[in-house]
Protein backbone atom coordinates (compact mmCIF):
# COMPACT_ATOMS: atom_id res chain seq x y z
CA UNK A 1 0.00 0.00 0.00
CA UNK A 2 2.66 2.44 0.98
CA UNK A 3 4.55 2.15 -2.22
CA UNK A 4 3.29 5.18 -4.71
CA UNK A 5 4.37 5.66 -8.04
CA UNK A 6 5.92 9.09 -8.85
CA UNK A 7 2.76 10.60 -10.45
CA UNK A 8 0.77 9.24 -7.29
CA UNK A 9 3.07 10.68 -4.86
CA UNK A 10 3.34 14.61 -6.47
CA UNK A 11 -0.82 14.26 -6.12
CA UNK A 12 -0.69 13.50 -2.36
CA UNK A 13 2.56 15.97 -2.04
CA UNK A 14 0.67 18.81 -3.76
CA UNK A 15 -2.26 17.81 -1.98
CA UNK A 16 -0.97 18.05 1.81
CA UNK A 17 -0.52 22.09 0.41
CA UNK A 18 -3.82 21.95 -0.12
CA UNK A 19 -4.89 21.25 2.98
CA UNK A 20 -2.63 24.51 4.59
CA UNK A 21 -4.42 26.82 2.88
CA UNK A 22 -5.98 29.44 4.89
CA UNK A 23 -3.26 28.40 7.47
CA UNK A 24 -0.04 29.83 9.13
CA UNK A 25 3.37 28.06 9.28
CA UNK A 26 4.99 29.27 12.42
CA UNK A 27 9.10 29.32 12.44
CA UNK A 28 9.80 27.18 15.90
CA UNK A 29 13.10 26.48 17.25
CA UNK A 30 12.24 24.20 20.11
CA UNK A 31 9.20 22.06 21.01
CA UNK A 32 7.79 24.38 23.90
CA UNK A 33 7.25 26.98 20.76
CA UNK A 34 6.14 24.06 18.42
CA UNK A 35 3.73 23.73 20.97
CA UNK A 36 2.78 27.27 21.74
CA UNK A 37 2.33 27.41 17.66
CA UNK A 38 0.01 24.62 17.64
CA UNK A 39 -2.21 25.79 20.69
CA UNK A 40 -2.36 29.36 18.77
CA UNK A 41 -3.88 27.69 15.25
CA UNK A 42 -0.66 27.38 13.26
CA UNK A 43 -1.62 24.93 10.37
CA UNK A 44 2.18 23.51 10.45
CA UNK A 45 5.39 24.58 11.63
CA UNK A 46 9.02 24.79 10.58
CA UNK A 47 11.68 23.73 12.50
CA UNK A 48 14.99 24.83 12.52
CA UNK A 49 17.95 25.96 15.16
CA UNK A 50 17.55 29.76 14.62
CA UNK A 51 15.31 31.87 13.11
CA UNK A 52 16.16 34.12 9.68
CA UNK A 53 16.68 36.79 11.77
CA UNK A 54 19.26 35.40 14.14
CA UNK A 55 20.62 33.97 11.16
CA UNK A 56 21.05 37.03 9.54
CA UNK A 57 22.57 38.64 12.72
CA UNK A 58 24.99 35.30 13.63
CA UNK A 59 26.12 35.52 9.81
CA UNK A 60 28.53 32.61 8.69
CA UNK A 61 27.56 29.42 6.70
CA UNK A 62 23.64 28.52 7.92
CA UNK A 63 23.51 24.74 7.34
CA UNK A 64 19.78 22.43 7.99
CA UNK A 65 19.54 21.90 11.66
CA UNK A 66 20.01 18.62 14.08
CA UNK A 67 17.87 16.09 13.21
CA UNK A 68 17.52 15.03 16.82
CA UNK A 69 16.33 18.63 17.54
CA UNK A 70 13.49 18.44 14.81
CA UNK A 71 12.71 14.92 15.98
CA UNK A 72 11.77 16.47 19.12
CA UNK A 73 9.46 18.72 17.58
CA UNK A 74 7.95 16.11 15.67
CA UNK A 75 7.10 14.70 19.06
CA UNK A 76 5.65 17.32 20.16
CA UNK A 77 2.92 18.33 17.82
CA UNK A 78 0.51 16.33 15.96
CA UNK A 79 0.50 19.26 13.01
CA UNK A 80 2.68 18.77 9.77
CA UNK A 81 6.10 19.53 10.76
CA UNK A 82 8.28 21.12 7.96
CA UNK A 83 12.39 21.56 7.91
CA UNK A 84 14.76 23.45 5.50
CA UNK A 85 17.59 22.32 3.53
CA UNK A 86 20.32 24.29 1.46
CA UNK A 87 19.37 25.11 -2.10
CA UNK A 88 21.26 22.26 -3.89
CA UNK A 89 22.21 19.98 -1.00
CA UNK A 90 20.65 16.91 -1.91
CA UNK A 91 22.25 15.24 0.70
CA UNK A 92 20.62 16.94 3.33
CA UNK A 93 16.96 16.57 1.57
CA UNK A 94 17.80 12.57 1.96
CA UNK A 95 18.63 13.36 5.40
CA UNK A 96 15.61 15.28 6.09
CA UNK A 97 13.17 12.34 4.25
CA UNK A 98 15.02 9.45 6.36
CA UNK A 99 14.09 10.90 9.36
CA UNK A 100 10.76 11.10 7.94
CA UNK A 101 10.06 15.08 7.60
CA UNK A 102 6.19 15.83 6.34
CA UNK A 103 8.39 19.34 3.86
CA UNK A 104 11.19 20.28 3.24
CA UNK A 105 12.21 23.66 2.30
CA UNK A 106 14.69 24.50 0.08
CA UNK A 107 15.21 27.50 1.09
CA UNK A 108 17.69 30.64 0.44
CA UNK A 109 17.45 31.20 4.43
CA UNK A 110 20.62 29.15 4.56
CA UNK A 111 23.87 29.41 2.69
CA UNK A 112 23.33 27.61 -0.37
CA UNK A 113 25.31 24.18 -1.37
CA UNK A 114 25.26 24.77 -5.28
CA UNK A 115 24.76 27.85 -7.38
CA UNK A 116 23.81 26.04 -10.56
CA UNK A 117 21.71 23.49 -9.93
CA UNK A 118 18.12 23.33 -7.54
CA UNK A 119 17.69 19.66 -6.14
CA UNK A 120 16.05 17.55 -8.24
CA UNK A 121 12.92 17.47 -6.46
CA UNK A 122 10.99 14.81 -8.69
CA UNK A 123 13.45 11.74 -7.29
CA UNK A 124 12.08 12.31 -3.93
CA UNK A 125 9.11 11.06 -2.32
CA UNK A 126 8.93 13.93 0.56
CA UNK A 127 7.23 16.99 -1.49
CA UNK A 128 9.54 20.33 -1.09
CA UNK A 129 8.44 24.08 -1.41
CA UNK A 130 11.06 26.15 -2.80
CA UNK A 131 10.96 30.17 -2.83
CA UNK A 132 10.27 32.15 -5.85
CA UNK A 133 10.25 36.36 -6.91
CA UNK A 134 8.43 35.74 -9.91
CA UNK A 135 6.88 33.54 -12.56
CA UNK A 136 9.81 32.19 -14.12
CA UNK A 137 11.02 31.36 -10.65
CA UNK A 138 8.45 29.39 -9.58
CA UNK A 139 7.66 27.32 -12.80
CA UNK A 140 11.24 26.44 -12.55
CA UNK A 141 10.92 24.89 -9.17
CA UNK A 142 7.35 23.32 -9.84
CA UNK A 143 9.74 21.67 -13.08
CA UNK A 144 12.21 20.53 -10.59
CA UNK A 145 9.61 18.83 -8.68
CA UNK A 146 8.07 21.24 -5.79
CA UNK A 147 4.30 20.83 -4.77
CA UNK A 148 4.57 24.24 -3.12
CA UNK A 149 5.80 27.80 -3.67
CA UNK A 150 6.26 30.57 -1.89
CA UNK A 151 7.85 34.10 -2.06
CA UNK A 152 10.96 34.62 -1.13
CA UNK A 153 10.52 38.11 0.81
CA UNK A 154 13.48 39.31 2.60
CA UNK A 155 14.02 36.79 5.46
CA UNK A 156 14.54 37.99 8.96
CA UNK A 157 13.68 41.77 7.98
CA UNK A 158 9.87 42.13 9.16
CA UNK A 159 9.77 44.10 5.99
CA UNK A 160 7.41 43.56 4.07
CA UNK A 161 7.99 45.10 0.68
CA UNK A 162 9.71 41.62 -0.80
CA UNK A 163 7.26 39.80 -0.29
CA UNK A 164 4.50 42.08 -1.63
CA UNK A 165 7.02 42.72 -4.89
CA UNK A 166 6.86 38.19 -5.47
CA UNK A 167 3.59 38.07 -5.02
CA UNK A 168 2.19 41.02 -7.59
CA UNK A 169 5.59 39.53 -9.43
CA UNK A 170 4.16 35.81 -9.62
CA UNK A 171 0.61 37.10 -9.99
CA UNK A 172 1.01 39.42 -12.73
CA UNK A 173 3.04 37.03 -14.42
CA UNK A 174 -0.09 34.09 -14.11
CA UNK A 175 -2.05 37.00 -15.57
CA UNK A 176 -0.15 37.33 -19.02
CA UNK A 177 0.55 34.09 -19.55
CA UNK A 178 -3.40 33.57 -18.74
CA UNK A 179 -3.71 35.78 -22.31
CA UNK A 180 -1.25 34.82 -24.44
CA UNK A 181 -1.83 32.04 -27.57
CA UNK A 182 -0.03 29.16 -28.23
CA UNK A 183 2.69 30.69 -30.18
CA UNK A 184 3.30 33.50 -27.39
CA UNK A 185 3.40 30.46 -24.68
CA UNK A 186 6.06 28.59 -26.71
CA UNK A 187 8.20 31.78 -26.48
CA UNK A 188 7.58 32.22 -22.68
CA UNK A 189 8.65 28.97 -22.09
CA UNK A 190 11.82 28.96 -23.67
CA UNK A 191 12.43 32.42 -21.95
CA UNK A 192 11.46 30.78 -18.87
CA UNK A 193 13.59 27.76 -19.47
CA UNK A 194 10.47 25.31 -18.29
CA UNK A 195 8.41 22.65 -20.54
CA UNK A 196 5.90 24.48 -22.67
CA UNK A 197 3.05 22.39 -21.13
CA UNK A 198 3.89 23.97 -17.76
CA UNK A 199 2.95 27.65 -19.05
CA UNK A 200 -0.09 25.50 -20.78
CA UNK A 201 -1.73 24.73 -17.84
CA UNK A 202 -0.87 27.82 -15.69
CA UNK A 203 -2.69 29.20 -19.30
CA UNK A 204 -5.98 26.88 -17.96
CA UNK A 205 -5.82 27.02 -14.87
CA UNK A 206 -5.17 30.75 -14.36
CA UNK A 207 -3.32 29.94 -11.39
CA UNK A 208 -0.16 27.80 -10.35
CA UNK A 209 -0.66 24.30 -10.47
CA UNK A 210 0.94 24.63 -6.70
CA UNK A 211 -0.30 25.97 -3.86
CA UNK A 212 1.47 29.42 -3.61
CA UNK A 213 2.33 30.70 -0.17
CA UNK A 214 3.44 34.14 0.88
CA UNK A 215 6.85 34.67 3.11
CA UNK A 216 9.20 37.01 4.38
CA UNK A 217 8.94 39.47 6.74
CA UNK A 218 5.13 38.99 7.94
CA UNK A 219 5.28 40.36 11.34
CA UNK A 220 1.64 41.68 12.11
CA UNK A 221 -2.15 40.66 11.18
CA UNK A 222 -2.26 43.48 8.84
CA UNK A 223 0.95 41.94 6.97
CA UNK A 224 -0.83 38.50 6.36
CA UNK A 225 -4.20 40.01 5.29
CA UNK A 226 -2.67 42.06 2.32
CA UNK A 227 -0.75 39.23 1.27
CA UNK A 228 -3.74 37.38 1.42
CA UNK A 229 -5.78 39.85 -0.43
CA UNK A 230 -2.94 39.93 -3.34
CA UNK A 231 -3.52 36.50 -3.63
CA UNK A 232 -1.65 34.66 -1.41
CA UNK A 233 -2.97 30.63 -0.45
CA UNK A 234 -1.68 31.20 3.25
CA UNK A 235 1.11 32.52 5.09
CA UNK A 236 4.60 31.53 6.54
CA UNK A 237 5.88 33.45 9.80
CA UNK A 238 9.40 33.05 9.94
CA UNK A 239 10.97 35.50 13.01
CA UNK A 240 7.72 37.84 13.48
CA UNK A 241 6.33 35.42 15.80
CA UNK A 242 9.22 34.41 18.54
CA UNK A 243 10.36 37.39 17.65
CA UNK A 244 8.00 39.47 19.12
CA UNK A 245 6.89 40.71 22.88
CA UNK A 246 3.94 38.62 23.11
CA UNK A 247 3.96 35.07 20.77
CA UNK A 248 0.98 33.51 21.34
CA UNK A 249 -1.56 36.37 21.14
CA UNK A 250 0.57 37.65 18.50
CA UNK A 251 0.41 34.17 16.61
CA UNK A 252 -3.46 33.90 17.19
CA UNK A 253 -4.20 37.22 15.85
CA UNK A 254 -2.33 36.30 12.63
CA UNK A 255 -4.08 32.85 12.30
CA UNK A 256 -7.71 34.85 12.88
CA UNK A 257 -6.34 37.59 9.80
CA UNK A 258 -5.45 34.96 7.36
CA UNK A 259 -9.01 33.30 8.09
CA UNK A 260 -10.62 36.13 7.72
CA UNK A 261 -8.39 38.72 5.68
CA UNK A 262 -11.48 40.55 4.42
CA UNK A 263 -12.94 41.57 7.59
CA UNK A 264 -11.05 44.93 8.76
CA UNK A 265 -12.93 44.86 11.36
CA UNK A 266 -11.96 42.14 12.49
CA UNK A 267 -8.55 42.46 11.80
CA UNK A 268 -8.69 45.79 13.81
CA UNK A 269 -9.88 43.62 17.10
CA UNK A 270 -7.36 41.39 17.05
CA UNK A 271 -4.11 44.03 15.74
CA UNK A 272 -5.18 45.29 19.46
CA UNK A 273 -2.88 45.50 22.26
CA UNK A 274 -0.86 42.73 20.47
CA UNK A 275 2.69 43.84 22.41
CA UNK A 276 5.90 45.11 20.23
CA UNK A 277 6.57 43.82 17.23
CA UNK A 278 9.78 42.44 15.65
CA UNK A 279 11.84 45.53 15.56
CA UNK A 280 12.52 45.10 12.29
CA UNK A 281 15.35 46.07 9.51
CA UNK A 282 14.49 47.91 6.34
CA UNK A 283 15.34 45.39 3.59
CA UNK A 284 17.22 47.87 1.80
CA UNK A 285 19.70 48.68 4.87
CA UNK A 286 20.90 45.06 4.89
CA UNK A 287 24.12 43.68 3.86
CA UNK A 288 22.74 39.60 3.12
CA UNK A 289 20.33 39.67 0.13
CA UNK A 290 18.68 36.35 0.60
CA UNK A 291 16.64 36.78 -2.26
CA UNK A 292 19.17 36.63 -5.16
CA UNK A 293 20.12 32.81 -4.07
CA UNK A 294 18.91 30.63 -6.12
CA UNK A 295 17.46 31.77 -9.38
CA UNK B 1 -30.04 24.99 -3.51
CA UNK B 2 -27.55 26.73 -0.64
CA UNK B 3 -24.59 24.60 0.11
CA UNK B 4 -22.27 26.29 3.13
CA UNK B 5 -18.70 25.20 2.81
CA UNK B 6 -16.58 25.91 5.97
CA UNK B 7 -13.71 28.16 4.68
CA UNK B 8 -11.47 28.57 8.13
CA UNK B 9 -8.62 27.07 6.75
CA UNK B 10 -8.07 23.75 4.78
CA UNK B 11 -9.05 22.60 1.09
CA UNK B 12 -12.76 24.45 1.14
CA UNK B 13 -11.84 25.89 -2.49
CA UNK B 14 -12.33 22.12 -4.37
CA UNK B 15 -15.13 21.33 -2.63
CA UNK B 16 -16.45 24.66 -4.10
CA UNK B 17 -15.58 24.18 -7.53
CA UNK B 18 -16.66 20.14 -7.73
CA UNK B 19 -19.97 21.12 -6.21
CA UNK B 20 -20.47 24.49 -8.56
CA UNK B 21 -19.27 22.27 -11.72
CA UNK B 22 -22.45 19.68 -10.53
CA UNK B 23 -25.33 22.97 -10.57
CA UNK B 24 -25.18 23.67 -6.62
CA UNK B 25 -24.75 27.38 -5.04
CA UNK B 26 -21.88 27.36 -2.33
CA UNK B 27 -21.21 29.92 0.21
CA UNK B 28 -18.26 29.99 2.17
CA UNK B 29 -18.71 29.58 6.17
CA UNK B 30 -15.75 32.24 7.59
CA UNK B 31 -17.88 33.42 10.75
CA UNK B 32 -21.12 33.13 12.71
CA UNK B 33 -23.46 35.21 10.68
CA UNK B 34 -22.48 33.02 7.48
CA UNK B 35 -24.16 30.14 8.92
CA UNK B 36 -28.03 30.95 7.72
CA UNK B 37 -30.44 29.41 5.34
CA UNK B 38 -28.66 26.12 4.34
CA UNK B 39 -29.49 23.48 3.01
CA UNK B 40 -26.15 21.80 3.46
CA UNK B 41 -22.90 22.01 4.73
CA UNK B 42 -19.09 20.87 3.81
CA UNK B 43 -16.68 20.36 6.15
CA UNK B 44 -13.24 19.97 4.31
CA UNK B 45 -9.55 18.48 4.87
CA UNK B 46 -7.29 20.55 6.53
CA UNK B 47 -5.92 20.65 9.68
CA UNK B 48 -8.31 19.87 12.36
CA UNK B 49 -7.13 21.15 15.21
CA UNK B 50 -6.63 24.64 13.71
CA UNK B 51 -10.25 24.18 12.08
CA UNK B 52 -11.76 23.62 15.61
CA UNK B 53 -9.86 26.13 17.52
CA UNK B 54 -11.30 28.97 15.23
CA UNK B 55 -14.90 27.32 14.91
CA UNK B 56 -14.66 28.55 18.79
CA UNK B 57 -13.16 31.72 18.60
CA UNK B 58 -15.52 32.64 15.93
CA UNK B 59 -18.57 31.44 18.12
CA UNK B 60 -19.28 28.90 14.53
CA UNK B 61 -19.24 25.76 16.61
CA UNK B 62 -23.01 25.95 18.42
CA UNK B 63 -25.20 26.72 15.59
CA UNK B 64 -23.20 24.73 13.04
CA UNK B 65 -23.58 21.11 15.76
CA UNK B 66 -27.60 22.87 15.81
CA UNK B 67 -27.73 22.42 12.40
CA UNK B 68 -26.92 19.45 11.77
CA UNK B 69 -28.59 17.71 14.54
CA UNK B 70 -31.31 19.70 12.89
CA UNK B 71 -30.77 17.06 10.39
CA UNK B 72 -29.39 19.28 7.15
CA UNK B 73 -27.19 16.95 5.14
CA UNK B 74 -23.31 16.98 5.72
CA UNK B 75 -20.37 15.84 3.47
CA UNK B 76 -17.43 15.86 5.67
CA UNK B 77 -13.70 14.95 4.75
CA UNK B 78 -10.66 14.20 6.77
CA UNK B 79 -10.37 16.90 9.36
CA UNK B 80 -14.08 17.10 8.73
CA UNK B 81 -14.14 14.11 9.89
CA UNK B 82 -12.34 14.51 13.04
CA UNK B 83 -14.90 17.41 14.17
CA UNK B 84 -18.07 15.28 13.69
CA UNK B 85 -16.36 12.43 15.55
CA UNK B 86 -18.08 11.97 19.29
CA UNK B 87 -14.57 10.28 20.03
CA UNK B 88 -11.23 10.90 19.48
CA UNK B 89 -8.69 8.36 20.34
CA UNK B 90 -6.03 9.66 22.39
CA UNK B 91 -7.82 11.89 24.43
CA UNK B 92 -8.43 14.79 22.45
CA UNK B 93 -11.70 17.00 23.51
CA UNK B 94 -14.36 15.82 20.65
CA UNK B 95 -15.31 19.61 18.72
CA UNK B 96 -18.86 19.10 16.88
CA UNK B 97 -19.32 15.34 18.26
CA UNK B 98 -22.41 14.52 16.36
CA UNK B 99 -20.95 11.67 14.99
CA UNK B 100 -20.95 8.62 16.82
CA UNK B 101 -18.02 7.11 15.78
CA UNK B 102 -14.35 6.95 17.06
CA UNK B 103 -11.89 8.00 14.77
CA UNK B 104 -7.58 8.48 15.53
CA UNK B 105 -5.99 11.22 13.82
CA UNK B 106 -3.12 10.78 11.87
CA UNK B 107 -3.87 6.98 11.58
CA UNK B 108 -1.35 5.84 8.56
CA UNK B 109 1.65 8.17 10.11
CA UNK B 110 3.09 11.09 8.70
CA UNK B 111 3.33 12.66 4.94
CA UNK B 112 5.84 9.88 4.12
CA UNK B 113 2.63 6.81 4.87
CA UNK B 114 0.05 8.38 2.87
CA UNK B 115 -1.37 6.78 -0.02
CA UNK B 116 -4.25 6.18 -2.91
CA UNK B 117 -6.00 3.59 -3.31
CA UNK B 118 -9.59 2.64 -4.98
CA UNK B 119 -12.63 0.99 -3.43
CA UNK B 120 -15.78 0.82 -3.28
CA UNK B 121 -18.22 3.31 -1.35
CA UNK B 122 -21.79 2.14 -0.31
CA UNK B 123 -22.75 0.77 -3.97
CA UNK B 124 -20.23 2.59 -6.14
CA UNK B 125 -17.64 0.70 -7.57
CA UNK B 126 -13.67 1.47 -7.71
CA UNK B 127 -13.76 4.81 -6.43
CA UNK B 128 -10.28 6.81 -6.35
CA UNK B 129 -9.28 7.27 -2.73
CA UNK B 130 -6.54 9.95 -1.93
CA UNK B 131 -5.25 9.94 2.02
CA UNK B 132 -3.30 12.53 3.36
CA UNK B 133 -2.00 12.05 6.54
CA UNK B 134 -5.39 10.78 6.79
CA UNK B 135 -7.33 9.41 9.72
CA UNK B 136 -9.14 6.58 9.84
CA UNK B 137 -12.64 5.08 12.07
CA UNK B 138 -11.87 2.53 14.94
CA UNK B 139 -15.14 1.62 15.68
CA UNK B 140 -18.35 2.29 14.82
CA UNK B 141 -22.11 3.32 17.24
CA UNK B 142 -25.45 2.12 16.41
CA UNK B 143 -26.92 2.84 13.53
CA UNK B 144 -23.96 3.50 11.89
CA UNK B 145 -23.42 2.44 8.10
CA UNK B 146 -20.55 1.35 7.31
CA UNK B 147 -19.80 2.65 3.57
CA UNK B 148 -16.09 2.13 3.12
CA UNK B 149 -13.20 0.18 3.93
CA UNK B 150 -9.19 1.02 2.42
CA UNK B 151 -7.22 -1.41 0.88
CA UNK B 152 -4.86 -2.82 3.71
CA UNK B 153 -5.19 -6.34 5.58
CA UNK B 154 -6.85 -4.81 8.53
CA UNK B 155 -8.98 -3.19 6.55
CA UNK B 156 -9.89 -0.08 8.43
CA UNK B 157 -12.96 1.97 8.37
CA UNK B 158 -12.41 4.95 5.92
CA UNK B 159 -15.76 6.76 5.33
CA UNK B 160 -19.62 6.16 7.15
CA UNK B 161 -23.14 7.60 6.98
CA UNK B 162 -25.22 8.34 9.81
CA UNK B 163 -28.72 9.59 9.20
CA UNK B 164 -27.45 13.12 7.33
CA UNK B 165 -23.98 12.86 8.33
CA UNK B 166 -21.71 11.61 5.49
CA UNK B 167 -17.75 11.58 6.64
CA UNK B 168 -14.96 9.88 5.32
CA UNK B 169 -11.43 9.67 5.94
CA UNK B 170 -9.96 10.08 2.35
CA UNK B 171 -10.62 13.27 0.00
CA UNK B 172 -12.82 13.01 -3.14
CA UNK B 173 -12.67 16.72 -3.75
CA UNK B 174 -9.18 16.09 -4.96
CA UNK B 175 -10.06 13.86 -7.67
CA UNK B 176 -12.19 14.01 -10.59
CA UNK B 177 -14.47 11.44 -9.58
CA UNK B 178 -17.85 13.67 -8.53
CA UNK B 179 -19.73 10.62 -7.52
CA UNK B 180 -19.59 11.44 -3.69
CA UNK B 181 -20.70 15.25 -4.33
CA UNK B 182 -23.67 14.00 -6.39
CA UNK B 183 -24.85 11.30 -4.02
CA UNK B 184 -24.53 14.01 -0.93
CA UNK B 185 -26.40 16.47 -3.53
CA UNK B 186 -29.10 13.64 -3.58
CA UNK B 187 -29.29 13.66 0.30
CA UNK B 188 -29.83 17.75 -0.07
CA UNK B 189 -31.92 17.41 -2.85
CA UNK B 190 -34.49 14.55 -0.97
CA UNK B 191 -34.45 16.26 2.47
CA UNK B 192 -35.67 19.62 0.74
CA UNK B 193 -38.76 17.50 -0.96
Amino acid sequence: MKENDTKTQYELNKGLAQMLKGGVIMDVTTPEQAKIAESAGACAVMALERIPADIRAAGGVARMSDPAMIKRIQAAVTIPVMAKCRIGHFAEAQVLEAIDIDYIDESEVLSPADDTYHIKKSDFHVPFVCGARDIGEALRRIDEGAAMIRTKGEPGTGDVIQAVRHMRAVMSGIAKITAMNEREMLAAAAEMRVPYELVKNVHDLKRLPVVNFAAGGIATPADASLMMQLGADGVFVGSGIFKSENPAKRADAIVKAVTNYKDASLIAKVSENLGGAMVGINADEIKTIMEERGK
Amino acid sequence: MNIGVLAVQGAFIEHENMLRSLGAECRELRCREDIDHLDGIVLPGGESTVQARLLTELSMMTPLKKLIESGVPVLATCAGLILLAEHIDGGEAPHIATLPVTVRRNAYGRQSASFCCRASFGTMADVPMMFIRAPFIESVGDGVEIMAHDSSDAQNITAVKYKNQLAMAFHPELTNDTRIHEYFLKLVARRRG
